[in-house]
């Protein structure tokens, strides 16, 4: 099938089977391999891109369904959160970083938008404080443990 | 020309890493994702047998598949030379983490093993196929179940470097005449380590020669395995592993993904590219033992150690596997009288094991303080307070001496951050609302070491400096902390150092693993930097000048260089005997380890019996600290690790089938996120006169004792010892 989309800011079209994962469509027909595959089952985050600026597991995202969507891959991203990190030392390894950063991002723009977590009380979304990050952020694995620096750096951009 | 810079101090300094944006804005190339023109995709089929042979092989299902090239199978595959006969004098030897030769013979060794390897234009095609492969077996009998065999343990094999127990006086005797005795079973879980990365593997050949770009921990033995499997001249070989997601020891041995893929690749003249799923990883890359240990412990009323028993029983594979020395720690850290260790074995028909994370001490140190914690509550003494009054002098074993001991300070400096003082000894004595709360504390221990590295230094007429040495960056921020080194030495700028690694065409670098690469490279960058400045001081002799810069102008040459280590076959086996002799000497000298106190506080759900950790502070000493803001992220790591040991993490073994069960991130629970609070780190700095550089290792240290200090915690909190990881809420109610 033949699907059209926005990548990064550029439109793309693509020729995919429709079992295609929006993961490999990304990595092994567009070359973007910024966006990592730990699990390929929803399980490890490592996979995390920005749909229309949402956060999605692209591993568990048919490339077909995203049709006419804006896709943000690490490689499209510009954001504080990448030095903040480096700074905080919130990366060992980098194989989750890419998805750290774009799950942040996403994750960043829910609270604006009010939306609740499982660990926000009454359901009354203000400051967002290490507790509220570490549950909001707890889709994406690090098994190097940089989850301190990682949270550092987004308390930082949180601002 | 020298006195007139000083050094620029960048040792000590809190640097960022020089790879972080290359890692933040998706720039760093894994090794999965290197391509080459006309590039075809492999995918394993796997064993569904513990141990037997293959009967019959069905591949026309497979070969059907469109786009599928070929299917390997034992009948039609090229050959392999049979893994080297392991050598303690050839590190290299025991890289290979089996002894199975791949798609040789028919026998099956494991469940789990390859059995055929499909070869396809694409993944997809390649992994559909894989699915279809189907065999028939004729099963043996076979031994899986851990457990059950215990009867069966022998003692490990022993040798110098890896002491397979120790013995002063008489234990047992004085263990029954103790005025206070405990006799404990401790069990831990086998566990994978699970970098995120999962392995992969490209091999591409030109004519004879070999490139294989792979995750490793160990560049230079992968090119000597697979240069002897291959039958091939070891600088055919070219492997490199520019980053790694994450090692923690899985990737420190060869798999038999690697070997597949290089003769996938020779079989149909294509680059081949084999990227395991999650599944495959834990299908074909061994993981830790599990074990089950006794630790008993006897004292007199005032808490003096007049016994220390520590024993275990571990399992490897038939075809392989690492006998993991559970009791090392228990030589060292308690002055007890008498004292006896003692580590045995199992072999089964599963996957070989290989070293995790700090193998041996992860998880002895779990049953060791525990016991300790469990004695100070049978004696009434307060736990640190126990430690304290058993901290040795010397090695209790043997009176050697240590070549730096501060735990105790350790304790002194942790207690105060974490508060200890607030701490009501009594179990389920504190509380936070409905929350039981506890506090518990446990030592941290790693042998230290050093390897041998050859590396090249080179000094630039424009200032600059270029360091090369081939070891791996498994995300400990080695090329940052290799390139303030050499600053210092040179007194250069930071700015100034480029670092190259990864790669085997440059010089030979050291394994990474045992906490040891830190060390060892700097061992030799150190002597390279001095050789360096002699050349220089014997040049400013004639061309005066007051710079490096300077000098090297006026005696109009662009660079000058040097280099430490043989590329030859006989500077290589003389390196090899140096660094032998120098470890047998080192031994008889001192004992040498990085050590630490953890301090841990948890909370727990009087109703669900959930635990959650609340609260960590952990006071180390790693030798000098190159660079104290990758080295926190170190013990961190390794206390993120040992949080998942101590609450969640279990490879489940069907003891019928030998077959692991959850392989997979949704079913083996490591730490997320809401499970880790904020980590207090501190190191107490001190050189260790010993080491080079003083440098003592920092990646394992971490996990050590962190078990231990959860289980403590945890007792105090609810009054439970569990004392079978991992600490799952079925065992709190
Ligand atoms: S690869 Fe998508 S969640 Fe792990
Ligand atoms: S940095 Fe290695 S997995 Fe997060």
């Amino acid at each position: 099938m033949e699907i059209s989309l926005r990548i990064n800011g550029s439109a793309e079209t693509l020729e995919v089977q429709p079992q295609v994962s929006l993961l490999d469509a990304l990595r092994d027909q567009l070359g973007l391999t910024g966006t990592k595959k730990g699990c390929d089952q929803g399980a490890c985050g490592a996979c995390t891109v920005l749909s229309d600026g949402a956060r999605i597991t692209s591993c568990l995202a048919l490339a077909v369904q995203y049709e006419g969507h804006e896709i943000t891959t690490i490689e499209g991203v510009d954001h504080p959160l990448q030095e903040a990190l480096v700074r905080a030392d919130g990366l060992q390894c980098g194989y989750c970083t890419p998805g750290q950063i774009c799950s942040a991002i996403g994750m960043l723009a829910e609270h604006k938008e009010g939306m609740a977590s499982a660990v926000t009380e009454d359901d009354e979304v203000d400051e967002l404080d290490e507790e509220e990050i570490r549950e909001r952020m707890s889709g994406n694995l690090c098994r190097c443990g940089a989850y301190n620096g990682i949270v550092e750096a987004i308390k930082e951009v949180a601002g | 020309m020298t006195t007139a810079q000083k050094p620029t101090g960048a040792v000590g300094k809190p640097l960022d890493r020089v790879d972080g944006k290359t890692k933040t804005t998706g720039a760093a190339e894994f090794a999965a994702e290197h391509t080459y023109p006309g590039l075809a995709h492999a995918a394993l089929v796997h064993a569904t047998i513990s141990r037997g042979r293959i009967t019959a092989l069905h591949t026309d299902d497979a070969s059907a598949v469109p786009g599928v090239i070929t299917v390997l199978t034992h009948r039609n595959a090229p050959p392999l030379e049979p893994v080297p006969k392991t050598s303690p004098l050839d590190l290299s030897s025991m890289v290979s983490g089996t002894s199975v030769d791949y798609l040789q013979t028919d026998e099956v060794y494991w469940d789990g093993q390859p059995i055929a390897v499909v070869v396809a234009e694409n993944a997809a095609a390649a992994n559909q196929a894989a699915a279809l492969v189907r065999a028939e077996y004729a099963p043996s009998e076979a031994a899986v179940d851990f457990t059950g065999a215990e009867a069966n343990a022998r003692p490990q094999p022993s040798s110098p470097i890896m002491p397979a127990g120790a013995k002063k006086g008489d234990a047992e005797e004085a263990l029954a005449a103790a005025p206070v005795a405990l006799d404990l079973r401790f069990t831990t879980p086998p566990h994978n380590h699970n970098a995120l990365e999962p392995h992969a593997t490209v091999a591409v050949w030109d004519g004879d020669r070999l490139t294989v770009h792979e995750p490793t921990q160990a560049i230079d033995w992968f090119r000597a395995h697979l240069a002897a499997r291959f039958g091939l001249p070891a600088d055919d070989v070219r492997v490199l592993s520019p980053f790694v997601g994450g090692g923690f020891g899985g990737k420190g041995a060869v798999w038999p993904g690697t070997i597949l893929t290089a003769l996938a690749a020779r079989a149909t003249g294509r680059p081949v590219r084999l990227a395991l799923s999650r599944e495959g990883v834990y299908r074909t890359v061994g993981g830790r033992t599990p074990s089950i240990q006794r630790v008993a412990v006897g004292a007199s009323h005032d808490g003096k150690l007049t016994a220390l028993v520590h024993t275990s029983v571990t399992r490897t594979g038939r075809v392989g596997g690492f006998p993991e020395p559970v009791t090392t720690q228990s030589q060292h850290l308690y002055a007890a009288e008498n004292i006896l260790l003692e580590q045995k074995l199992v072999r089964l028909d599963l996957l070989p094991n290989i070293p995790m994370r700090a193998p041996g001490e992860a998880i002895g140190t779990f049953a060791l303080e525990c016991a300790i914690d469990e004695l100070a509550y049978e004696l009434d003494i307060d736990p640190i307070e126990l430690r304290l009054r058993n901290e040795p002098e010397a090695n209790p074993l043997d009176g050697k001496e240590f070549s730096l001991r501060t735990l105790a300070e350790s304790y002194r400096q942790g207690a105060a951050r974490f508060g200890w003082h607030e701490r009501t000894p009594e179990p389920r004595s504190m509380r936070d609302g409905r929350w039981l709360v506890g506090m518990g504390a446990a030592s941290a221990y790693h042998p230290a070491g050093y390897f041998t590295a050859d590396i090249t230094v080179r000094l630039s007429a424009d200032g600059t400096v270029l360091v090369r040495c081939g070891f791996q960056e498994i995300g400990t921020g080695g090329a940052t902390a290799q390139a303030q080194i050499a600053a210092d030495a040179l007194s250069v700028p930071f700015q100034a150092v480029h670092v190259e690694y990864g790669d085997s065409a440059l010089p030979k670098g050291p394994f990474a693993g045992g906490s040891m690469q830190t060390a060892t490279v700097a061992a030799s960058l150190l002597e390279a930097c001095k050789k360096l400045k002699r050349s220089l001081r014997t040049m400013a002799r004639r061309t005066g000048g007051d710079s490096h810069e300077e000098v090297l102008r006026r005696a109009n040459v662009p660079h000058i260089e040097a280099k430490v280590g043989s590329s030859t076959q006989l500077g290589r086996k003389s390196d090899q005997a140096r660094f032998m002799l120098r470890l047998a000497r080192d031994r008889r000298r001192w004992v040498r380890a990085s050590t630490g106190a953890h301090f841990c506080q948890v909370r727990v759900d009087p109703d669900t019996g959930e635990v959650r950790v609340t609260r960590w502070t952990g006071v180390f000493s790693i030798g000098t600290v190159v660079n104290p803001k990758s080295a926190v992220s170190q013990l961190r790591g390794g206390i993120v690790m040992g949080l998942g040991m101590a609450l969640s993490e279990e490879t489940l073994v069907d003891p019928r089938t030998g077959r692991i069960m959850n392989p997979s991130l949704s079913e083996y629970h490591i730490p997320v996120h809401a499970d880790v609070p904020p980590i207090d780190v501190s190191f107490l700095g001190t050189p260790d006169p010993t080491m080079p550089g003083g440098i003592l290792g920092a990646g394992e240290l971490g996990i050590t004792g962190v078990a231990a200090a959860v289980a403590n915690a945890v007792h105090h909190a609810t009054g439970k010892r569990v004392r079978d990881l991992p600490i799952s809420v079925d065992k709190l109610l």
